[in-house]
């Protein structure tokens, strides 16, 4: 008998937990939200008299007749001197970049009325031409957040430029002592030639580069760059504890590799397998053939087992980790040489070491990275920084300046950074908002958002990419490099500068600099990034084989410091979309958690949400809820970094979560993102939003999934079809039908998902937010299970099913579980079971295949919810713009600018749904019609098609044979080609592929 | 007003009916002069027309009277046409070449430039062609073109509806008068009869009773059927004007607020016919038609009545870098999406058929109610313009194979909801 797959969503769904059941039979928990948006009020005030009820409809009706009676003068004002080429109501787009972090997107900015309202990729970059990250997405409400500082301040008073500018030139004459100038990454190369300028006219002057998640023994052992990885190129990839696909130095250029190798079709069933051994279940982890869950101290050995395998030495697998599974990367690795890539996450001079040695050995350089040019998105040193964080403790540090850089939260010496800022007479922050340390500064001179600012970037050596200021600056603000110029008695601005800096290097004449402007990107192998020479590591390959592994004493547990893809390393922590978006793996939104095994968590007698007290070094604790999570190695934790903010600069991340940074361990020279710590369990409990266990799927067939060896031996025999019984033998489900079909003239709008490609980074949910005006609702609303993302990135575990039942691997399928990832939206069912419900016909089906949601005629029933098989309609529970309960952007004049003018604000009271970005699909419709022809394929996709990193969503019109969507249904017809619950007959216009995996 | 195809083509036919009738007479005088204008070339005619609507309308009159420069009735004759070429293209240089004609209209007109125009010969002559025809039909036919262009072209349903309406009132009228003639008849022949029966005085009490029988109206008023009936009525009525208010609430047709500046669409688009297209500079690209920014208020009035104290608000607003308020008449709730240029660029639809007339509005206000059944009525009966758009080419193929109907703008969709609302 065939093995079968078990999915399940969470521990609790797997074992069936009382609470689980309870809640799988109460499908629809929704109790009327009749006082309060809290939750904690609405259990107690549940009494509503009905003469109250009759005085407010009295009352209502009343005012509705009053306010009725005159219609408010409203004003139409048009521009006094209307620029050249803006349009009302057309929307115009930039080439710009967005950099954070290490998280590079070329972007295109669209602009309306002046304003940029979202952000797309730049086709026209060869790293990021397909989509963005989630960061980048939400980058855009970052611009409208109000508590950016709107004038510099001195010594926390607001302040004019120039006297910010006369009191900092004055005190830079006069300074005594070192002039440090502290950023994260810098890879804008006329930036960093104006750092060094600067530096040279101060004299005593000294750029320290270092980055909160730091790459620094990675680049150590590489001559101080980022080897320039090529996944598309492996064959076989290992990464040791690097999340490439989701943190790791620059994850969308990779994950655009990474996918072009693992997309399979029936002529050309190949593809990458895909080893991870690491700590945490992470992103990347999630995608891999070959998950392998180990402790960080046993990074070490593990890289020196498969480095020793390889040099024919005998492997030796540490005590703990699954010896097949290092046998099979190592026999793999041997069989593809110059077609396989190892990556290391860690932070361990000797695992970088050996990591770079095992490239050498199997041939990658040259092939699989690309040695004439490496990534420069890392560029951090750990050893400078701890250094000037000891030379400002002994007082040698006379001006230090802080830009794009926050050690006071960010760094694991934190404590130290405060006080040895106290002892350096002069200090300058840059920071757009009083964050940790601009609040310890003397001056803030906040600096732009990147879209109001010209900027210079080389991502990759010979990959330059521009920004430009898509809005003029809506505060006081000043790009950093315009006061640097300032205050280095510079006349010119900065773009005045990139232009004569270009003019010398990348590109003479006008036109090809507005041909840079205007393409965003400029890839003729030109290079401008000069990096300060790195000293050459002096570590070997047999010493760092040759290093004892870190021990851990007993009574602690290893915690992992890891980066989440949306919060990052906390510098965008205020923005409520990345808030509330749910993390790939855990689904948890608005908090940080203690991640934990299972086994570990039975042991502590912890369940899901009691709050363990973590003491680490030097006894200092942070208090955080438990997670149980699937596939976390024995005996470690992991705490996300970015948390625990207590400004009040930055409202919608205070009080949130826990800060991870301390937990850090500082060792020789270096930071080790993990550290050794305490746990105990405490009495008090915090209840962890998580999107993921709002719905069952009481073993139905959503999710598919196979292996290639099976793929290559039948392509038709990797999807399961769900097949009706009748008289005359199985049928089809749609052969069985009560409905009359639709007759589809025109167009016939449809997507495809391929979950092969999905990566599950959530891109697409942000895109989704933005393009829709979709509001954030907090996380009370979130527990409440009201969230309205349109979209939602459902996470399986998974497990085989052994038949008989294998007692060994039945032991504990959550100890090392597959993912399986699956974007679900509005399925635009055909025979549409919403549809038929609403009394009031406020949704129904066009004439081009979508399922149509009038939200002025919805009386809010929410007939049509109950009645989705996908759970994909949401409700508006209450008026989310305009209400100081849920104070997000919507709820002031400057968040609202981030809105699509083109969809409408929903209000209180009504359903909504993924629309198949109707309003996409009418402008691209509009515009062919305009110039007499048919839309092109490609030139209407919904938001988050267009904003995959991995392209593993295809819209298009399904009528139109030359569309890539109606290519790939006849091509995967009967193959991979699946619908959703099938058996239901509903006809969906989505059609998912069958996900396959490259099992060892 | 956008292309006002009806008057121009109008315009356009009398002008060739006039161009073919005189092909002897006034022609020949246009040849006597040496330059040939090809007025009985169609094309040519109204390519021309369109130049001039684009470039020159706005300091050219057709006619004789001023508006920036000279008015352009009889250019032709006036001068010579290289002369009218050269001018065209750079009347700077024609000026400072010392042409005695050109220095004399440029004092005449205040010393004001006329800018130079980028027009190859061709295309002067085509506009000068366009004068020579628009001046003989206005002389020729004025009254023609005044009435056509006064024909609200767009209220034709009304109208036939109006005409059904007259017909049926003389009907009700000659059954009404008919009615009480019957009733005063059959009233005069009852008293008759009964002032007969009761001098014959035969008749018992019984008879007499019901002969002389009096009518009594209080008990008709006072019987429950008639008054249920009563307030039956009365509530009906109420509830109907009730719901007729109701229904008219938020729908501002009428509405005609004042605004800050008191420009007048009749003087601008009715007398001096500047294009619509010329202020509203995205109604043909864009979802709104936008308002004029005051820049484009200056292309003409930083000449023209200066002096005006509405145009020096225009001023003002200028100096002080604060942009005039004017206050929005059209109010589309926000749950409705509308897209200018999908009617007038898309579907080829007039600014009067929603606007109205508002060329001869001195202030504009709300002609059409702006409600979903305005609108969807529109979108039943209007057949879709898909004339050489090759969007359309196979939807017209696949609807006249399955129905004779016309095809509308519904039928191919457009009165789902999603159209407009999203």
């Amino acid at each position: 008998m065939q093995d079968r797959i078990k999915y399940w969503k969470g521990i609790e769904e797997l074992e069936n937990t009382p609470e689980f059941a309870k809640n799988a039979h109460n499908e629809f928990p929704e109790f009327l939200p009749i006082n309060e948006a809290k939750g904690e009020s609405e259990s107690a005030g549940m009494t509503a008299p009905r003469r109250d009820f009759l005085k407010l409809l009295g009352f209502g009706l009343a005012a509705a007749t009053l306010a009725s009676c005159e219609a408010p003068v409203r004003k139409a004002i048009p521009y006094l001197n209307k620029p050249v080429d803006v349009e009302p109501g057309v929307a115009n787009w930039y080439a710009s970049t967005y950099f954070n972090n290490g998280d590079f997107n070329s972007v295109l900015v669209k602009t309306r009325e002046g304003r940029p309202i979202k952000i797309e990729p730049n086709p026209s970059s060869s790293l990021t031409p397909m989509g963005t990250s989630p960061k980048a997405q939400a980058s855009v409400l970052s611009l409208y957040d109000n508590n950016r500082l709107r004038t510099p301040l001195i010594k926390g008073k607001e302040a004019k430029w120039e006297q910010v500018d006369s009191e900092i030139r004055s005190a830079l004459s006069s300074v005594n002592g070192k002039v440090a100038f502290v950023s994260s990454t810098v890879i804008s190369p006329s930036t960093k030639q104006l750092i060094n300028e600067f530096g040279a006219r101060v004299g005593n002057f000294e750029h320290v580069t270092y980055d909160a998640n730091s790459a620094s023994a990675l680049i150590g052992a590489n001559g101080g760059v980022v080897p320039g990885y090529d996944f598309s190129k492996a064959n076989i990839i290992v990464s040791i504890g690097a999340d490439f696909l989701g943190t790791w130095v620059a994850p969308i250029p990779f994950a655009k590799q990474y996918i072009q190798n693992r997309k399979v079709t029936a002529d050309n069933p190949v593809m990458s397998r895909h080893y991870q051994f690491e700590t945490i279940m992470s992103l990347t982890g999630a995608n891999a053939d070959v998950r392998v869950p180990i402790k960080p101290s046993e990074e070490l050995a593990v890289v020196t087992a498969i480095y020793n395998g390889l040099s024919g030495q005998g492997a030796s697998a540490p005590a703990n980790v699954d010896k097949k599974a290092i046998d099979s990367a190592i026999k793999d690795l041997r069989a593809n040489n110059g077609r396989a890539l190892v990556v290391s996450g860690s932070n361990d001079p000797a695992v970088q070491t050996l990591v770079t040695a095992i490239n050498r050995s199997i041939g990658a350089e040259g092939a699989t990275i690309d040695t004439a040019s490496p990534y420069l998105v890392k560029q951090g040193n750990d050893a400078q920084m701890l250094r000037l964080i000891e030379e400002m403790n002994n007082g040698s540090v006379g001006a230090v300046f802080f830009y794009n850089a926050n050690p006071a939260y960010d760094h694991p010496l934190a404590e130290r950074v405060i006080s040895g800022l106290k002892r350096v007479a002069l200090k300058v922050s840059f920071a757009d908002r009083v964050e940790e340390t601009a609040a310890l500064a003397d001056y803030v001179a906040p600096d732009n958002h990147y879209l109001e600012s010209w900027n210079d970037y080389e991502p990759k050596r010979g990959f330059l990419s521009l920004a430009q200021p898509v809005i003029s600056p809506i505060f006081m603000t000043r790009q950093m490099q315009d006061s640097l110029l300032a205050w280095s008695g510079n006349n010119t601005n900065f773009y005045e500068y990139i232009r004569s800096n270009w003019r010398k290097t990348a590109s003479g004449t006008d036109a090809q600099w507005e041909k840079a402007v205007h393409d965003g990107v400029l890839e003729n192998g030109t290079s401008m990034l000069a990096l300060s020479p790195a000293a050459a590591g002096t570590m070997t390959a047999a010493d760092a084989a040759g290093r004892a592994p870190r021990t851990v004493a007993s009574g602690r547990v290893e915690a992992v410091v890891y980066e989440k893809v949306a919060i990052g390393t906390g510098s965008e922590a205020n923005n409520p979309w990345l808030q509330e978006m749910a993390d790939p793996i855990t689904k948890a939104t608005w908090d940080n958690y203690i991640t934990m095994p299972r086994r570990m968590a039975e042991e502590m007698e912890v369940v899901q949400g009691n709050v363990i007290k973590v003491t680490y070094a030097n006894g200092k604790t942070l208090e955080l809820p438990a997670l149980i999570q699937p596939g976390q190695a024995q005996g470690t934790v992991g705490i996300a970094m970015g948390y625990g903010r207590e400004l009040d600069s930055m409202p919608t991340a205070k009080g949130r979560g826990a800060n991870a940074f301390p937990v850090a361990t500082v060792a020789d020279n270096g930071i080790l993102f993990t550290g050794a710590v305490q746990l105990e369990k405490t009495s008090s409990t915090v209840e962890i939003a998580q999107m993921q266990t709002h719905h069952t799927i009481m073993d139905r067939l959503v999710v598919q999934e196979n292996t290639l060896a099976k793929y290559q031996q039948n392509p038709k025999d990797v999807t399961e079809y769900i097949r009706i019984a009748t008289h005359e033998g199985p049928a089809k489900p749609a052969a069985i039908s009560l409905w009359d079909d639709y007759e589809y003239k025109n167009h016939h709008w449809g997507m495809v998902v391929d979950l092969n490609s999905c990566i599950g980074c959530g891109a697409c949910t942000i895109s989704c937010q933005a393009e829709n005006n979709i509001p954030v609702v907090g996380k009370q609303e979130v527990l409440n299970r009201r969230e309205m993302h349109w979209m939602r990135i459902d996470r399986y575990y998974s497990a085989v099913e052994h038949e008989p039942k294998d007692y060994q691997t039945m032991e504990d399928p959550a100890e090392n579980p597959s993912v399986i990832f699956q974007p679900m939206m509005c399925q635009h069912c055909n025979h549409a079971p919403c549809e038929t419900v609403c009394p009031v016909a406020a949704t129904m089906h066009s004439s081009e295949g979508i399922n149509q949601m009038a939200y002025n005629r919805c009386v809010g029933t929410r007939y049509c919810a109950n009645n989705c098989p996908y759970k994909v309609r949401r409700f508006n529970w209450f008026a989310y713009s305009n209400n100081d309960k849920f104070d997000f952007n919507m709820n002031n004049d400057l968040g609202k600018m981030v809105l699509n003018p083109d969809v409408t604000v929903r209000s209180r009271g009504v359903m909504e749904k993924c629309s198949f970005c109707v309003q996409r699909i009418q402008l691209g419709k509009l515009e062919a019609k305009r110039e007499s022809r048919r839309p092109v394929d490609g030139e209407i996709v919904t938001a988050c098609a267009q904003s995959c990193p991995t392209d593993a969503i295809i819209f298009g019109d399904m009528l139109d044979p030359e569309s890539r969507i109606a290519k790939t249904l006849a091509r995967e017809k009967g193959e991979r080609a699946f619908h959703v619950l099938e058996e239901l007959n509903v006809q969906p216009n989505v059609t998912y592929l069958t996900k396959i995996r490259n099992l060892a | 007003m956008i292309s006002c195809i009806k008057r121009a083509k109008t315009k356009f036919l009398i002008a060739f009916l006039f161009a073919l009738a005189a092909s002897f007479g006034v022609s020949t005088t246009g040849y006597a002069q040496g330059a040939s204008l090809p007025v009985d070339d169609a094309g040519i005619v109204s390519a021309g027309e369109s130049l001039y609507k684009n470039n020159c309308v706005v300091c050219h009159s057709v006619g004789s009277d001023v508006v920036v420069g000279p008015g352009l009735k009889g250019i032709n004759e006036r001068r010579a046409q290289p002369w009218l070429i050269s001018w065209i293209k750079n009347s700077q240089a024609l000026i400072a070449s010392g042409d005695k004609d050109a220095i004399a209209i440029y004092n005449q007109f205040n010393k004001q430039a006329m800018p130079s125009f980028n027009f190859s010969d061709d295309e002067i002559v085509s506009m000068l062609a366009y004068i020579k025809s628009a001046e003989s039909a206005g002389a020729e036919t004025p009254a023609a073109g005044d009435a056509t262009a006064a024909a609200p072209g767009e209220n034709v349903g009304t109208d036939a509806v109006g005409a059904i309406g007259g017909y049926l009132d003389i009907i009700l009228v000659v059954l009404i008068v008919v009615l009480i003639v019957l009733v005063v008849t059959l009233l005069l022949i009852t008293s008759v009869l009964k002032n007969y029966l009761n001098k014959n005085k035969q008749l018992d009490e019984y008879d007499a009773e019901i002969v002389n029988q009096r009518f009594d109206f209080s008990k008709i008023y006072k019987s429950k059927a008639v008054r249920t009936l009563v307030v039956l009525i009365f509530v009906i009525v109420l509830l109907d004007l009730t719901l007729d208010k109701a229904m008219g609430i938020g729908i501002q047709q009428g509405y005609a607020p004042s605004q800050p500046i008191a420009f007048s669409h009749k003087l601008h688009a009715g007398e001096h016919q500047i294009d619509c297209n010329y202020c509203h500079t995205t109604v043909y690209e864009s979802k709104s038609a936008s308002i004029p920014s005051a820049n484009i208020c200056m292309n003409c009035h930083s000449q023209i009545k200066a002096e005006s104290p509405e145009i020096q608000k225009i001023y003002k607003a200028i100096e002080r870098n604060k942009p005039i308020e004017w206050v929005r008449i059209h109010n589309l709730p926000d749950l409705a999406y509308f897209n200018h240029s999908q009617h007038t660029q898309v579907g080829g639809v007039e600014c009067q058929t929603c606007h109205g007339p508002i060329q001869e509005m001195e202030v504009v206000y709300q002609y059409s109610p702006l409600t979903m059944g305005w609108c969807i009525d529109c979108h039943r009966e209007t057949p879709l313009n898909t004339e050489g758009n090759a969007y359309y080419d196979n939807l017209v193929k696949l609807h006249e194979e399955s129905t004779k109907s016309a095809f509308t703008v519904s039928s191919n969709g457009g009165n789902e909801c999603s159209k407009c609302h999203y």
